[in-house]
């Protein structure tokens, strides 16, 4: 439909439409950020003095504020000395984009400063080791027992109401008993990481588990289903892609407390070298290690999410999560619709329709 | 205004009558002796089914109709063991049924097929939890899945299927199992008018050729008696049986006789029976005249 509006409430827009959309999502920040630096009248608050002049007070390379400046110049002006020069900037904490991309490859290839601390590259490989091993034990133990929660009833009265509890305490408060627990090496990281994942990743696939549509569980009793074969052959398969996707947002909360974690005790990974750099006053390189995460957390998720309809092929894209329902409220535990109907039909229902048809 | 002039409903034609003698004599499958359900309410306790009694024979078609709320889904939900009666008892071939089990296939008015497995693997369901080996319950899926005519389509998922295949699927998952009853809570309530016929017309081929007696839940007058060898009709708060008729109209049932005298006859003591007059000209709201365009040639 050539005539299509582009502004149509709650309906979707083509791929030809929408690909180049996304495409300028992603162009705007950049382009705002490209104005903001390379065009000084936007904003460029201080100035990087070239020259001092007869200044006493200033010296060449220093930044100040516009203000400040001009009362210089005022001063030195009415002392009869020779006038600053100076060049209009941006406040160190914002570097321009090409700066940025300059350290962005720089990082990567630079050597430690001091002989034994890693290279970019292996913060990242630690950083990254530290979040999957966290994750990784939290799905372990937190997935079976939500499952075994949304299941059965009694699980979920013994150990949902200390579950909901627990994931009030916030996971960096546990830093100081980790650190005594496991000494300072990598495992305290991973115990916040994991504290800050696992009690919310419990309830959350306990929930999920209990939005599966209680008529399947029935349909498979009337074929004979037993008790273990519901739970393995009905439960299991009917709650995996909503589990999956559950997952996948947790890992997406797991960044964040990663972050926080290699604070935790002696700093290290990626953080550190946020960290680092920030002292140093080296802020294209802050930015460095901003987008770094920023990437592998975008990566990871958009493969997974690729993955995920490649895993279960049967199941509708678009799926509403429980997390924010988990995360917002507990009060309300009903019993919301199967969600596997969509109510316009798939386009390959039509076609089988027509085959049928002719059949 | 000229009413057609219609038979007695009980009245049958000697073959239908020949018919019925013969089912007398067929083996119970079904027996519901007063069979009563009290729910535990908010307000205290709702009776939804007093004294139901009735029997069904083996290869019966019984279908079974009545107003919203008058305990039909609760009534096939304790038939299938989802739910348990408060009184009385309810014998499958003489033993008592207390829970689910594969002897009574059902197929839901939702569509209930497992969305992660594909038509095939839906119809081997109820095989494999028997313990059948994968390549046997393929087989016997397979046979069952042409029976339904879905051939060209065993190895789609649901969600690529329309409303009526996946009844379709759903009925071939409960017979594979080869229930004694198949329970059927208003399969086909959810379809449109058309594949609701062609289905009613499946559903009396495969019976015919199944050794299986089905118990019919629906709403839908015709489809009640175009389908049945017995209605039972029942009437609501509490939930009890009104009538359980004979339907008059000869078998092999097809969609032309639902104009024949027997058809309309018994369609007509339905009405009565679900919706009686007197109800009706109670509850009619009363509607303010808005409009007088047209009325000159009413």
């Amino acid at each position: 439909m050539p005539h299509a509006p582009w502004l149509a409430v709650r309906r979707p827009l083509p791929a030809r439409r929408a690909l180049p959309l996304k495409a300028v999502a992603f162009l705007i920040p950049v382009v705002l950020w490209c104005v903001v630096s390379y065009v000084p009248a936007v904003w460029h608050p201080q100035r990087l003095i070239t020259d001092a002049g007869g200044s006493e007070n200033f010296s060449t390379d220093q930044r100040l504020d516009a203000a400040s400046f001009e009362e210089e110049q005022a001063k030195l002006t009415a002392a009869h000395q020779p006038l600053m020069t100076a060049t209009k900037v941006n406040p160190i904490f914002l570097p321009a984009p090409h700066e940025v991309g300059r350290a962005l490859y720089t990082a990567f290839t630079t050597p430690p400063a001091r002989k034994g601390s890693p290279w970019l590259y292996e913060r990242i490989e630690h950083s990254i080791l530290i979040l999957f091993e966290a994750f990784a034990l939290a799905c372990v133990i937190a997935v079976p027992l939500g499952l075994i929660c949304g299941t059965f009833d009694f699980f979920s009265k013994l150990i949902e109401p200390f579950i909901d509890f627990m994931r009030y305490l916030p996971a960096p408060a546990f830093g100081a008993l980790m650190i005594a627990i496991f000494s300072l090496n990598d495992q305290p990281k991973i115990a916040v990481i994991f504290i800050g994942l696992f009690f919310n990743m419990l309830l959350v696939t306990a929930n999920t588990t209990r939005t599966l549509d209680p008529a399947l569980l029935e349909a498979a009793q009337t074929l004979g289903a037993s008790r273990k074969r519901l739970v393995f052959n009905v439960v299991v398969p009917g709650v995996l892609p909503m589990l999956y996707t559950d997952l996948r947002i947790a890992l997406g909360f797991g960044w964040v407390y990663l972050t926080i974690a290699e604070t935790i005790g002696e700093m290290s990974g990626i953080t550190e070298f946020i960290n680092q750099q920030g002292k140093f006053r080296n802020y294209p390189n802050v930015f460095t290690g901003i987008i770094v995460l920023g990437v592998l957390g975008f990566i990871t998720d958009q493969f997974l999410g690729y993955m995920g309809t490649i895993l279960f092929p049967w199941h509708s894209r678009r799926k509403k999560s429980t997390w924010l329902k988990t995360l917002t409220s507990r009060i309300t535990v009903g019993r919301p619709h199967s969600g596997f109907e969509s109510a316009t039909p798939h386009a390959a229902v039509l076609q089988a329709e027509a085959v049928d048809a002719r059949a | 205004m000229p009413v057609l002039e219609l038979p007695d409903y009980r009245t049958q034609s000697p073959a239908v009558a020949d018919r019925f003698a013969k089912l007398r004599e067929r083996p119970v499958v079904l027996e519901a002796t007063h069979l009563g359900k009290v729910f535990d309410g908010a307000n205290g306790p709702i009776e939804a089914l007093h004294d139901i009694n009735f029997t069904v024979r083996r290869r019966e078609f019984v279908t079974v109709i009545g107003a919203s709320g008058c305990g039909k889904s609760t009534l096939v939900r304790i038939l299938a063991g989802l739910d348990h009666q408060t009184s009385g008892d309810l014998l499958l071939d003489g033993k008592p049924i207390t829970a689910p089990g594969p002897d009574r296939g059902m197929v839901f008015q939702g569509y209930t097929l497992f969305p992660w497995l594909t038509v095939r693997q839906n119809v081997m369901f109820g095989l494999r939890m028997k313990g059948e080996s994968k390549h046997s319950a393929k087989n016997d899926a397979d046979m069952w899945v042409d029976i339904v005519d879905l051939k060209a389509f065993a190895d789609h998922y649901p969600h690529q299927l329309s409303g009526g295949m996946k009844q379709r699927v759903a009925i071939a998952r409960a017979l594979a199992n080869q229930p004694r009853v198949l329970l059927m809570d208003e399969p086909f309530g959810a379809l449109d008018a058309q594949t609701r016929s062609a289905m009613q017309t499946y559903l009396l081929q495969i019976w015919k050729n199944v050794d299986v007696t089905i118990v019919f839940i629906t709403h839908d007058l015709d489809e009640a008696i175009l389908l049945a060898d017995r209605v039972l009709v029942l009437e609501p708060r509490p939930g009890r049986v009104a009538e359980l008729i004979e339907v008059p109209v000869p078998r092999p049932r097809s969609a032309e006789q639902m104009l024949s005298p027997e058809f309309l006859a018994t369609r007509r003591r339905l009405d009565d029976l679900i919706h009686p007059k007197t109800a009706v000209a109670v509850e009619r709201p009363h509607v303010f005249r808005m409009t007088v365009v047209g009325d000159d040639v009413e």
